[in-house]
């Protein structure tokens, strides 16, 4: 198992709220794929039903957070600064994935974007923006 | 007496239908404390499930964008004076601190406007002063967005297909 690997797996295990809504991470190579398999609890919408916009929101952010533990040793978690969050088809009852791709790290800040989807890479269900304050693991 | 049925009645039926009937809201414990004149404060109860860094035991960041949407979807409903299905269209959230730990988070959200077919939302994260948040945020909502989809709609995949699969 790759460092990166090892950062991975410790960093979502570490995150009371990932287990909760069932949240984990496949790696490959340097490629981070986050996936949110569908559970009853995640529902936001019960009619339609539909995956509850928070949840969706939560899931990308941490996405963004294990992305930056992948690329690169942390001393500890990233902060959240901010994040912009769009909304672009309902969350359905299935598998939902996302993928990060860092836009820029600097000394103290990266930012972050993330896009989840689920059956089509291509029809995004949604979509954030995030900046996160670093604490590198030399600090 | 339907006729005795208030606004006021209608926004609490709406809050305890969302905190109830939805089950992400159940499971993280939503309460609503206050609803209405477009205003909807709602509770989420610390419990060390939802911890974000367990370093510190501070409540995830996710937890407060789901609470935040949520006091603000309350909100929307709570400006408008018949029940209409609504849909986040975009949330920003900006985090000024830490959550205390251990402490149950708040959430204060005011729809400031309504159009025919998107309500806006500002909303603030706090524990006990909503002058010192945790989080802001600001929101649109679709109006009517479930319009003409009948329950269970999203167990059939979507109309709309991506540009590539055409």
């Amino acid at each position: 198992m790759s460092d990166a690997d090892t950062r991975l797996i410790a960093m979502l295990g570490s995150i009371p709220y990932a287990r909760f809504i069932g949240m984990r991470a496949e790696l490959a190579g340097d490629e981070m794929t986050a996936i949110l398999p569908f559970s009853d609890h995640i529902v936001g919408n019960p009619m339609l039903p539909a995956i509850h916009g928070g949840v969706l929101g939560a899931f990308m952010e941490m996405t963004a957070l294990a992305q930056l533990s992948v690329a690169e040793p942390l001393k500890r978690q990233p902060r959240t600064i901010d994040v912009s969050i769009e909304y672009l088809r309902s969350g359905r009852p299935l598998t939902t994935f996302a993928r990060a791709q860092i836009k820029k790290v600097g000394r103290r800040i990266a930012n972050v974007h993330v896009e989840a989807w689920q059956e089509q890479r291509a029809a995004p269900i949604a979509a954030l923006r995030g900046h996160f304050l670093l604490t590198s693991a030399e600090d | 007496m339907s006729n005795d049925f208030s606004s006021a009645d209608q926004h609490r039926l709406i809050a305890n239908t969302m905190n109830e009937g939805s089950p992400q809201a159940r499971a993280l414990g939503f309460q609503t404390l206050e609803i209405g004149e477009a205003v909807a404060i709602l509770k989420v109860p610390y419990r060390p499930e939802i911890v974000g860094d367990p370093e510190t035991g501070v409540i995830a960041g996710g937890v407060v964008t789901t609470l935040l949407d949520h006091a603000s979807g309350q909100a929307v409903h709570a400006a408008l004076t018949e029940w209409t299905s609504i849909a986040t269209l975009d949330l920003r959230i900006d985090y000024m601190r830490p959550a205390q730990p251990g402490r149950d988070v708040l959430a204060r959200a005011h729809c400031y406007k309504v159009t025919r077919s998107v309500a806006f939302v500002r909303a603030v994260a706090y524990e006990d002063d909503p002058d010192d948040p945790i989080a802001a945020a600001q929101a649109a909502f679709m109006l009517d967005s479930s319009a003409g989809k009948k329950p269970g709609a999203n167990f059939k995949p979507p109309r709309d297909k991506a540009e590539s699969a055409q």
